[in-house]
């Protein structure tokens, strides 16, 4: 019990030691818990309120009210759960992707390898957008799940060819083949001896293909070819934008609310991914 | 030609090539040697002569692609599953750079105590973590439980090179091939690490074949073993320590035992040279017919050396020698 008691203030010290990728978790945690947990607290304000139009943040309308006198706030805490599921799910789908095709890519070798870099390549070369446009003419992208498999499927392959690379030269190493001299094992060698020198990397492209996916979806809707459905922080710029927010004097805090969030949650990302690289590679700590 | 009939084990016109590119390199050709129970090989020669791919088909990391490797007077690549398991286990390896052989996400205690675990050698962790603290007090890091929860980056090279060889002994080989292991330390810890070795040797019985470009240090470590100098993939000379470093036959370990500069000045000054024609070592991709040495050798005859390959022969107290004109000169061609 003591060793586990030390193993919890072990990791806690691990975790504050970096305080701009500990800012960052809490940013990550804050917007979880206002995205997930919020919702039940903070009813989403649907009524039109004539009188209250383009209101300063006040005590009532804590980040004032919108075009139509709804309290913006309500809205910013009901619209971050589908840009966040989108961002894990797509984070991780690709990242998974990109891990089991570069390993087996590099471990295979032949025509597995040749066949998994073509369709690399191929996956690569398609303009991302652009696509994604045709696509959301083509198929219903109402359902969360199915946009973030989208979006994961198309942005494995530079994460892959990454991959590849380092298994490549990870499993030249000399201690990779200690551990074939000492046969521990296949399974040993690819989880134990080459996956963890790889994990600082690997978890922070999975934030980056998190931050890419959010990019990608909050255009799609703020463009419009994504149907709205609920709220979204890509759906309140958009509608911001369309009813012209831009041109009056009050309605700064309705387009400026969805950024700020937007802008927010990808800094706690990417400040976090400077605590992920100290986790796993302990080279870089200090202490512990 | 191998007088050490009852070698555990043996290297049988071993033969080793590389594909690079289009064409095949020949990196090793008729390497033949045994090594018994406590024995020391000392494997000396220059960068490139086939001394880690040797390591490493001894070791069982890479297979020959001609000759055999036995085992036990088994052939190691037709074993089947159990009997690979126990020769593998056997012979294990030692590194060179002691900065990449150990991995840098694991701390002291898992290096240690995974290859414990997995093999059953320990039952559970507890015993896993004695033994481990066992093994880093036989290679001298103590107290061993200042090191056992270590990573590698907080131990100097000397110390790693130390987990390193824990690391082999977990599964109490009989054999270890040293590959260059103490060329990357500092002179003091070198001679410190070489005796912890020769102890292993006293008290386990393990064997070594030991990697070294460094004539002294095959000299130091391998004075009751033998050495076998290599040339080009080749074994030009092997025999008792004693006898190749005082009596040297053949031009090129002559040559390379010229080289090693004496503790007195006086004596390294006026120590005899012997002057090679040339001091280029021919490529690999194109190694020179005949005796390999022949472009650089002080004894070169035309139409002798340059035409035919020269075979280890009989000289004498146990020492082997590929040469013509030394077999010659000792009437035993």
């Amino acid at each position: 019990m003591s060793s586990f008691w030390q193993n919890v203030r072990r990791t806690f010290r691990l975790l504050t030691y970096n305080k701009v990728g500990f800012i960052g978790l809490l940013g990550v945690i804050f917007f979880i818990l206002l995205s997930f947990v919020g919702p039940y607290v903070v009813p989403l304000d649907t009524q039109t309120k004539v009188d209250k139009i383009y209101q300063p943040p006040s005590s009532e309308f804590w980040l004032g009210t919108d075009s139509e006198g709804r309290d913006i706030f309500s809205q910013i805490v009901h619209g971050g759960k589908d840009v966040l599921v989108v961002a894990f799910l797509a984070g991780f789908i690709s990242t998974t992707i990109a891990v089991l095709f570069g390993s087996l890519s590099a471990l295979a070798g032949g025509w597995v390898d040749n066949a998994i870099m073509a369709l690399a390549d191929i996956v690569l070369t398609i303009p991302q957008f652009p696509l994604l446009a045709v696509l959301a003419g083509l198929v219903k992208f109402n359902n969360v799940t199915l946009l973030a498999l989208i979006l994961g499927v198309l942005s494995w392959p530079a994460l892959t060819r990454a991959i590849r690379a380092q298994v490549l030269s990870l499993r030249e190493r000399e201690f990779v083949e200690a551990a074939r001299a000492l046969d521990l094992g296949t399974r040993h060698i690819i989880l134990k001896e080459i996956l963890p020198n790889m994990m600082s990397y690997i978890a922070i492209n999975l934030i980056f293909a998190m931050t890419a996916a959010i990019y990608a979806q909050v255009g799609l809707v703020f463009l419009g070819l994504v149907p709205f459905s609920g709220s979204n922080w890509g759906v309140m710029l958009s509608l911001a934008w369309t009813r012209g927010a831009i041109f009056y004097k009050g309605s700064l805090w309705y387009i400026m609310a969805p950024v700020a969030a937007i802008a927010l949650f990808q800094l706690s990302l990417v400040s976090f991914t400077r605590l992920l690289e100290e986790i796993f590679n302990p080279r870089l700590r200090t202490s512990v | 030609m191998t007088q050490h009939t009852n070698g555990v084990l043996e290297l049988v016109h071993v033969e080793r090539t590389f594909k690079v590119g289009r064409r095949f390199v020949r990196v090793l050709d008729d390497i033949s040697f045994s090594i018994g129970k406590g024995d020391i090989l000392c494997l000396v020669g220059e960068s490139g002569c086939g001394k880690t791919t040797t390591g490493k088909i001894v070791a069982g990391l890479l297979p020959p692609t001609g000759g055999e490797i036995r085992f036990l007077g088994q052939n190691v690549w037709e074993m089947n599953k159990e009997e690979f398991r126990h020769y593998r286990r056997a012979v294990q390896i030692i590194h060179q750079d002691p900065y990449s052989s150990l991995n840098p996400t694991q701390r002291v205690s898992t290096i240690l105590t995974a290859p414990l675990l997995r093999h059953g050698i320990a039952r559970n962790h507890k015993e896993a973590k004695e033994k481990a603290l066992e093994l880093l007090r036989i290679v001298d890091l103590t107290p061993p439980e200042d090191f056992y929860n270590k990573y590698p980056h907080q131990l100097s090279g000397g110390q790693r090179q130390r987990v390193s060889v824990a690391r082999a002994l977990t599964v109490n080989p009989e054999f270890l091939v040293a590959d260059e292991a103490v060329s990357m330390l500092d002179v003091s810890i070198r001679v410190s690490l070489l005796q912890m070795l020769e102890r292993l040797r006293n008290q386990m019985g393990v064997a070594y074949l030991f990697i070294t470009h460094d004539l002294a240090v095959a000299k130091y470590f391998a004075w009751e073993g033998r050495i076998a100098v290599m040339y080009l993939g080749r074994i030009v000379e092997i025999g008792p320590t004693p006898q190749i470093i005082n009596n040297p036959r053949h031009p090129y370990t002559k040559a390379l035992l010229s080289a090693i500069p004496e503790a007195d000045p006086k004596a390294t000054r006026s120590k005899e040279r012997v002057h090679l024609r040339s001091l280029d070592v021919p490529s690999l991709l194109n190694v020179p017919s005949g005796c390999s040495f022949h472009p650089r050798c002080p004894l070169y005859e035309a139409g002798l050396c340059d035409a035919t390959v020269p075979q280890l022969v009989d000289v004498g107290d146990g020492v082997q020698v590929a040469c013509h004109v030394v077999a010659r000169e000792q009437g035993v061609a």
